[in-house]
């Protein structure tokens, strides 16, 4: 055991020294490294897409405006939605799976480092396939869920399709990886005393996560393989003149797509939900509701995809029972918002930045779920379906559920990873001006909307009644992109000043808190021993104090960390060739041979992984 | 690193909270996360059965209409001794384990080669059916039993044939002697993922071949 030599004060200066430079990052495993190698790769996609969206509310700010063509607003609106689900919100979500699930459950990493590792640079170079794609001229025009037979070969003879369905291959390849690590690494890794129902919320919601992620997405690959099949080696599977079936690819894809929107949202339960009880001084009001709860919503998630097919004619008999399963998700989310607004109920509320969010999102998700219970019904969703309201109703949940999540547990979090404090001013001044921006964009959609506005259409002519409602919500999409101008300004003040956060800026109720900010390469001297749930305030109830002395800095001679290695990237990056010589055999310019030598290259990758001592 | 605790699996440094190694819960999970995968293809080729436009079919004879005549395609006794082979060898990589846990190096080398006889089998036999099949007018771009036929059994066998790659290297470590007892759970992993390829297959056989 490691502690064993720590007590022994063995000082070996050079064993762990601080590891710097491109070199040490490149061969990283460190769990919290690559939570910020995530993190930061997902803030510049989280960027990109909100650019792309920005340029789609140019073109919309005005009737019959001419900004964009209509096949670069087809790129646009496919390109943003595919970069904001995959490549920012699951990422930044996969930023604290990283940084945060070791520490709640008092662990010195996760199960498989070097797996880890392996994730981040397959989900780097799929991020990269899909948006190399610009630079070819042949960004994804298909929206992000592709429907049939818009992707089929003879509607879509370009690169675009292909970019798209390759890349996302590539994506979930790096998120089922992961899936697997986190899963073996909450179950299995958890310190002596950490019992499932004592883990922290964020960690069990993250858990169900990958659950969610591990049963998806097989799916989602199976449906990518079978359109890439179609397109590239001639089959038929979705296309009606060979007999095919177009509705197949809807019901394989939103087989994923409905759990996909859990592992979207779940993460970010968690957050507030480490969130509120903090700053409300308070426990969480009903755990075990809210672990069940959400293993209920994950589980029903199963069994409502076809509420987005009703326009496809399905008949009464499976619309009724899609509608009631739909309907049926809205009292275990119910459950867990009343027990949000029970934990601060009573409580001693601290209005601080992660706390302000947390209750921006509770309200934002209160009207994303209430639209999306009035669609659960066939006949209101015929009426909106395609239209600016499902736009509206999306956006509340996915960026007023997920996006003020993430934002929340990134200012909660920030003092823990950085070892600095975000400057409050500034960050209350993002909060409003996200919270404003926001609903300036997104409210107005569900009017016009309703009015008949359609979706993924370039432009609108005058006179409808959609001017002074689009107008406003391109005011409020440059209002809510300033304010995250506020927050990298944010950023940018504080990392120039001295690192100035203590162990336990907020009080914690978790782990991750007992150790000093930023925590050390081994997170923990020694294992903790846990007594109960919110074990950081156990301890301090014990110790009969609010606020423990601030942990010392230690030398870790002696305490076993894996190696650092160069395979994983290696891997990815036969991952990544795969993929793209797929593409070129799928477009004629190259035969089978680059894909045999890819293939090659990724099985090298793998034995020299396999055989390297782990550490 | 320090010389100390250098030789210990990461993971292991403490007891697991389960106290099951880590590896083999990953190989586990990963399964439950391929089960998806296969009902995902199993699911595509059922609802795609009988949907075919043009012949050669599976189960029925088919005259084209330039009047060629094409028998059932399927050559189901060639396969039930690939699929018996195949189900034998799950039975072999159990006696090799075993035989790997004793420590018994010849057990183990033995019983591992008869897996791989199997598996190479297999393998051998649908590279066989694929040939003759693609010869009788059958590919992938011919109607849905030919796409969905393919891309499901094909799937099955890229499974088997990293299978066959996985126990291949062990089998060459076991020769070498560098999997005694106390490493024997590398071979377990490996025969995990060959049973679960076999009782896919135990799901495929009767879909694809005995239900007309």
């Amino acid at each position: 055991m490691a502690t064993r030599v720590l007590d022994q004060h063995q000082v070996h200066a050079a064993t762990h020294g601080e590891h710097t430079g491109l070199w040490s990052w490149i061969t990283t495993v460190d769990h919290k490294r690559i939570g910020i190698l995530y993190g930061a790769t997902a803030f510049l996609f989280f960027l990109l897409g909100g650019i792309e969206a920005l340029l789609i509310r140019i073109q919309l700010g005005s009737p019959e405006n001419t900004f964009l063509s209509p096949e670069r607003y087809n790129e646009l609106f496919t390109m943003h939605g595919t970069t904001m689900i995959f490549l920012a919100i699951m990422p930044l979500s996969a930023m604290f799976f990283n940084y945060m699930i070791p520490l709640q459950i008092g662990a010195r990493d996760v199960a498989f480092p070097r797996l880890n590792a392996f994730s981040y640079w397959v989900f780097l170079l799929g991020g990269l396939f899909l948006n190399v794609s610009w630079l070819f001229g042949a960004a994804p025009d298909t929206g992000w869920f592709g429907y049939a037979n818009l992707t089929s070969r003879q509607y879509s003879p370009g690169m675009n399709v292909d970019f798209w369905m390759l890349g996302l291959q590539i994506l979930g390849i790096a998120s089922l990886a992961a899936g697997v690590n986190f899963f073996v690494t909450v179950i299995n890794l958890r310190a002596p005393g950490m019992r499932l129902m004592r883990m922290p919320i964020f960690t069990w919601m993250s858990f169900i996560t990958q659950v969610l992620i591990l049963l998806a997405f097989p799916v989602i690959t199976v449906a990518l393989i079978l359109l890439m099949f179609d397109r590239f080696f001639g089959t038929h599977f979705f296309v009606p003149s060979g007999g095919g079936d177009p509705i197949l690819w809807q019901h394989l894809f939103w087989i994923f797509g409905h759990p996909e929107v859990y592992i979207l949202i779940l993460p970010a339960f968690g957050i507030i939900s480490e969130v509120l009880p903090v700053f409300s001084r308070k426990p969480l009001f009903g755990y075990a509701a809210m672990v069940f709860s959400g293993v209920f919503i994950a589980f029903l998630g199963f069994g409502v995809w076809s509420h987005h097919m009703f326009a496809t004619g399905m008949g009464p008999i499976a619309d009724t029972f899609f509608a009631l399963t739909t309907m049926l998700i809205a009292i275990p989310t119910g459950v867990k918002i009343f027990n949000w607004i029970g934990t601060m109920w009573g409580g001693s509320l601290q209005f601080r930045t992660p706390m302000l969010f947390a209750i921006g999102f509770i309200a934002m998700f209160i009207i994303g779920g209430l639209s999306g219970v009035m669609h659960a019904e066939p006949p209101a969703d015929l009426q909106q379906t395609d239209t600016y309201f499902i736009v509206a109703h999306f956006h509340y949940v996915m960026f007023g559920g997920s996006i003020f999540g993430i934002t929340s547990g990134a200012y909660y979090w920030w003092p823990k990873m950085f070892g600095r404090m975000l400057n409050e001013r500034l960050g209350k001044l993002h909060f409003w001006l996200m919270l404003i921006g926001f609903n300036l964009t997104f409210f107005p959609m569900h009017f016009v909307g309703l009015n008949g506005m359609p979706r993924r259409t370039y432009t609108y002519p005058a006179g409808l009644g959609f001017e002074t409602l689009n107008r406003i919500e391109s005011v409020g999409a440059f209002i809510l992109g300033f304010s995250f101008l506020v927050f990298l300004v944010n950023v940018i003040q504080t990392w120039r000043k001295p690192r100035n956060a203590p162990a336990d800026p907020w009080n914690g109720a978790t782990l991750e808190w007992s150790i000093p900010s930023p925590p050390q390469e081994w997170n923990f001297a020694q294992i903790p021993v846990v007594h109960g749930r919110d074990a950081l305030w156990e301890i301090k109830r014990e110790q009969g104090r609010t606020a423990l002395p601030e942990p010392p800095r230690v030398d870790g001679a002696g305490i076993h960390l894996p190696n650092p290695s160069f395979w994983p990237l290696v891997a990815a990056v036969g991952v990544a060739s795969v993929f793209a010589t797929l593409m070129l055999l799928g477009h004629d310019k190259a035969g089978p041979l680059p894909v045999v030598a890819a293939v090659a290259l990724l099985f090298f990758g793998v034995y020299r992984w396999a055989f390297e001592p782990a550490g | 690193m320090t010389a100390v605790a250098h030789d210990v699996p990461h993971g292991l440094e403490h007891a697991t909270a389960t106290g099951l190694d880590s590896r083999k819960l990953a190989i586990w999970t990963f399964i439950g996360s391929e089960c998806m995968f296969f009902a995902s293809l199993i699911s595509n080729y059922v609802v795609n059965k009988g949907r075919s436009l043009v012949g050669p079919f599976p189960h029925e004879p088919w005259t084209s209409p330039s009047g060629e005549h094409f028998k059932p395609i399927l050559e189901i006794p060639l396969v039930t001794l690939g699929t018996a082979l195949l189900l034998f060898s799950s039975l072999f990589v159990v006696l090799a384990l075993s035989g790997a846990q004793r420590g018994s190096r010849k057990a183990l080398v033995g019983w591992l080669g008869a897996t791989i006889f199997c598996g190479v089998f297999f393998v051998g036999m649908q590279v066989y059916e694929f040939t003759h099949f693609v010869h009788e007018g059958l590919t992938l771009k011919t109607n849905l039993f030919g796409a969905s036929f393919f891309t499901l059994t094909g799937f099955h066998g890229t499974h088997v044939t990293i299978g066959v790659i996985w126990l291949v290297t062990l089998w060459i470590l076991g020769l070498k002697g560098k999997i005694p007892p106390s490493k024997s759970l590398n071979l377990e992993m490996a025969a995990l993922y060959w049973h679960f390829v076999d009782v896919v297959w135990i799901v495929i056989f009767p879909v694809v071949y005995l239900i007309k």
